[in-house]
């Protein structure tokens, strides 16, 4: 490692609050990464007649239990339980529900208040919604990941392009950009999902032709910088090929500012979901959504554990990210005197 | 009161931060100063003789900065730990300062006549009517020509040397005892810097002022001061009258310090040598637009018609002032900038070939840049920079090339064990070595050296010229040698063309322009930088 990030990560790890910010978020983020071994409605590990079974990895019918069905078990039936207990044991998950499951039986009851049994209580439709926060905590995060690596490989290369070729491709792609960023990305949503059933990619995909430019001004005015060095002329002078100069001797400049960006970028990528699907326009039904768990505490007033819940875990999670992203901005800010 | 000193220091230190990690910039200095007398200090770059200047009038940034111990005595007040209000009444009052870039001296935002005025009004209270009279002297006096009509005028609309003219006119507002000069020619032209010292030692003598001159460049001292300081490393290791210094000197840096010119001519070379680089009326006009529709409405003819033929071996030396294209043509002859005319390299048409057809080619010439701290790349390791030629190229095995690397390196006097380090470890000159190790290591036969000397302290540019000259022998290497320090280029070159707006203005051998310049521009360039006179250059031949 250089000097210079040796100072960096000494200044990033002098951030109290970005130090617990980003542990805080890691944690959280890992955990959900693990969601199904979390909250499930398939056991993890069944041991039955001396040998052992994992219904998360292969799913197994129900007469391999002794059951009547040749179908797929499902073991959450009080029969099925009994049947397996009888012979072996069964180990849950910490919470046995996943984001889709429909309660059963007596505890069938939308909108039941927070209880041992379901921490966050059930939503609308009878179901846990802890369970559904996690995954949709998940979906959320990597949603804003995917579009935040995405849109920034995007930016960057055009940036590049423009600032490094400068003259007419400069500016085409400026007044292109400038149309372009014009379209009004919300009903061109609307209009897509009348006829196609946006799913995770493509909704990643249309946010993309959006977002990208969000670092291509920034990237832009770096490469217009960059391009009058004396190193790159010399680079030139070598016989670079452009492509190669571009990479290795003006993109490393470029990245300290693009960095800085990234943890601000992430946190809008992250509300863009949100917002999306609060609204209706996002994800399928029945998909674990922060957003959707939005829509139903405002359609359920009554209820307000939803509203509660949707709200503190967004704002805690985008102030966690603000918090990172002021710490990596210290840290690489050179005017930054070290205490 | 004559004989007393005007300033006298005593025993002072400079350190930055505090403790153990403290860096000691000036370590127990002392020096006088007598009314009316100049004192130069001089030293390489990070000597700590701008740090001492500094110091005297309080400005470093405490208290990151502070003195462990000594006294700075002006007229017999402590100036060290003074109250700021009577530090407020020496600065700019009693002692003025002239700084070395006039670029960033000025406030771009202020006509000259309000930042004239400013000091005037601060410490004599005179009105603002007052003023303006005082001020319009002043500028007289400096040489501002048509004085009057250049009160309105923003420091952009004056050129370098006018500018620094507008700082001295401040400084002198107040006719102060003291006159603090920090490097004040080193960002200008020669024949304008002559004309700059010119004027320091009338006005001296007119107000009868004491001057402290900072300079890195001996041939400023042994000019304009009576008496001079050594500075290295913190120290002043020897002071004494100019003549005594530069006649005895004492101390080993002295010594080193005045052999240190760039000496020697270049070997005889043979006339007869192959042909390897013939430029046939370059131009090159950068276009100036105006209006909605951007049209063109003239050109800024950075080179204009230049035709110039380099054999194998020789060293053409390319001089003249900034803005006069030389470094231009030397972009634009290795087709990094584009331009007009004919360029033969090897008995090949450059110009008719596309960037991809000149790939090849290029491994054959090369360039070294002026700043060696811009001109590597910060991220890259020393054998990464040298290697990356190769690389480009694709010349040898990895095993081969990383022996051509410790080669090079060997012959540009640089250990070989350096190739995993940065270039922020290095010093200036180092890195220039570098930059040729890199340019060395494709085997060229054309070189452009673009000032590879004139960011470096003295004593490391006559080593540089040194290793120059050293592998053009041994490599029968062609140089094009841009520069405006006319003792360097008589130091390298066989041929010598003087440029100025673009235009060749006189051309011969380098014995014929040095010993005989025809042009009246060429004669002023050469008084200016060998015996920095200002000849017949106020008026006419050299605009300042």
């Amino acid at each position: 490692m250089t000097p210079l990030n040796r100072r960096r990560l000494a200044a990033f790890r002098s951030s109290k609050r970005g130090m617990y910010s980003l542990a805080v978020f890691s944690v959280l983020f890992f955990l959900s990464l693990f969601a199904e071994l979390l909250a499930n409605d398939k056991p993890i590990l069944i041991y039955y007649d001396g040998g052992f079974y994992s219904p998360m990895m292969r799913d197994y019918p129900e007469t391999t239990f002794g059951g009547d069905f040749p179908t797929t078990t499902i073991y959450t039936d009080q029969e099925v339980q009994k049947l397996i207990e009888a012979k072996g044991w069964i180990l849950w998950p910490p919470i046995p529900y996943s984001y889709n499951t429909v309660l059963k039986g007596e505890d069938r009851k939308a909108l039941q208040p927070p209880s041992w049994r379901h921490p966050l209580g059930t939503d609308d439709q009878a179901r846990d919604v802890l369970a559904r926060l996690i995954y949709g905590f998940r979906i959320s995060v990597l949603f804003g990941l995917a579009l935040t690596l995405l849109s920034s490989i995007v930016g960057i290369v055009a940036g590049a392009i423009q600032g490094y070729f400068g003259g007419l491709t400069d500016l085409s792609i400026q007044r292109f950009m400038e149309i372009w960023s014009s379209m009004p990305t919300l009903y061109l949503l609307i209009i897509l999902a009348s006829f196609i059933q946006p799913g995770f990619w493509v909704l990643l995909g249309i946010m993309l032709l959006f977002s990208w430019m969000a670092l291509v001004g920034l990237v832009r005015a770096e490469f217009l910088r960059g391009r009058n060095f004396d190193y790159v002329r010399a680079a030139r002078a070598l016989g670079m090929m452009d492509a190669r100069i571009m990479f290795r001797h003006i993109l490393p400049n470029a990245m300290t500012a693009s960095l800085t960006y990234l943890p601000f970028i992430l946190a809008g990528s992250v509300t863009t979901l949100t917002s999306l699907d609060f609204l209706g326009f996002g994800l399928p039904v029945g998909s674990p959504s922060l957003g959707e768990l939005l829509l139903q505490g405002k359609n359920n007033l009554n209820a307000p554990w939803l509203a509660f819940t949707g709200f503190i875990i967004i704002a805690l999670m985008l102030s966690l990210l603000v918090f990172i992203g002021e710490a990596v901005r210290d840290a690489f800010n050179p005017r930054k005197v070290l205490v | 009161m004559t004989d007393t000193a005007l300033l006298e220091v005593k025993n002072l230190s400079v350190n930055f931060g505090t403790g153990d990690d403290a860096v000691r910039a000036v370590k127990n200095v002392s020096f006088d100063i007598k009314r009316g007398e100049t004192l130069a200090v001089v030293g390489e770059s990070g000597s700590g003789k701008s740090v001492t200047a500094l110091s005297i009038l309080q400005l470093l940034p405490y208290p990151m900065a502070n003195h462990p111990n000594g006294s700075i005595r002006f007229q017999g007040r402590e100036l060290v730990g003074a109250p700021p209000r009577d530090l407020l009444d020496v600065r700019g009052n009693r002692i003025s300062m002239i700084f070395q870039e006039p670029m960033t001296s000025l406030n771009p935002l202020h006509t000259i006549e309000r930042q004239v005025n400013e000091v005037l009004i601060l410490h004599k209270g005179l009105t603002r009517s007052a003023a303006r009279k005082r001020t319009l002297e002043l500028l007289e006096q400096v040489g501002i020509p048509e004085a009057a009509t250049r009160l309105d005028a923003f420091p952009h609309q004056l050129s370098g040397g006018q500018r620094q003219r507008v700082m001295i006119a401040m400084a002198l507002a107040n006719e102060p005892d003291l006159l603090i000069a920090d490097e004040p020619t080193t960002a200008l032209d020669v024949t304008i810097q002559a004309q700059i010292l010119k004027l320091l030692k009338t006005l001296q003598a007119k107000y009868g002022m004491a001057l402290l001159f900072i300079t890195h460049d001996l041939g400023i001292v042994a000019k304009m001061a009576d008496r001079v300081c050594v500075m290295t490393k913190g120290l002043i290791v020897e002071q004494g009258p100019v003549a005594q210094v530069f006649d005895k000197p004492q101390h080993s840096y002295t010594q080193h310090l005045l052999s240190a010119e760039p000496k020697g001519r270049p070997a005889p070379v043979d006339p007869a040598a192959p042909e390897i680089l013939a430029l046939d009326d370059v131009k090159v006009h950068f276009p100036i637009k105006r209006g909605v529709l951007r049209r063109t409405v003239g050109y800024i003819k950075a080179v204009d018609g230049v035709s110039l033929t380099l054999r194998e071996g020789h060293t053409i030396g390319l001089v003249g002032e900034s803005g006069s294209g030389k470094t231009t043509l030397g972009l634009a002859l290795l087709r990094l900038e584009g331009s007009k005319g004919g360029i033969q390299f090897d008995k090949q048409d450059l110009q008719a070939l596309s960037q991809r057809e000149l790939r090849p080619l290029r491994r054959q010439m090369q360039i070294v840049f002026q700043d060696p701290f811009s001109s590597l790349s910060p991220r890259m390791s020393v054998g990464e920079i040298v290697g990356e030629g190769l690389q480009v190229h694709r010349i040898g095995s990895e095993a081969e090339r990383s022996r051509m690397i410790d080669q090079v390196l060997n012959e540009v006097g640089l250990d070989p064990a350096a190739r995993e380090r940065y270039p922020h470890e290095f010093s200036g000159g180092q890195r220039q070595r570098i930059a040729i190790a890199r340019a060395l290591v494709l085997k060229p036969r054309l070189i452009v050296l673009d000032e590879p000397t004139s960011a470096l302290d003295m004593s490391v540019q006559a080593q540089i010229v040194d290793l120059l000259r050293d592998l053009q022998t041994r490599h029968k290497l062609a140089y094009l040698f841009i520069s405006h320090d006319l003792k360097v280029v008589r130091a390298l070159a066989d041929e010598v063309l003087v440029l100025r707006h673009g235009k060749v203005v006189e051309r011969g051998s380098a014995q014929q322009i040095f010993e005989r310049p025809q042009t009246p521009y060429t004669q002023a360039l050469i008084a200016a930088a060998f015996n920095l006179e200002a000849i017949g250059a106020d008026k006419g031949a050299v605009a300042t």
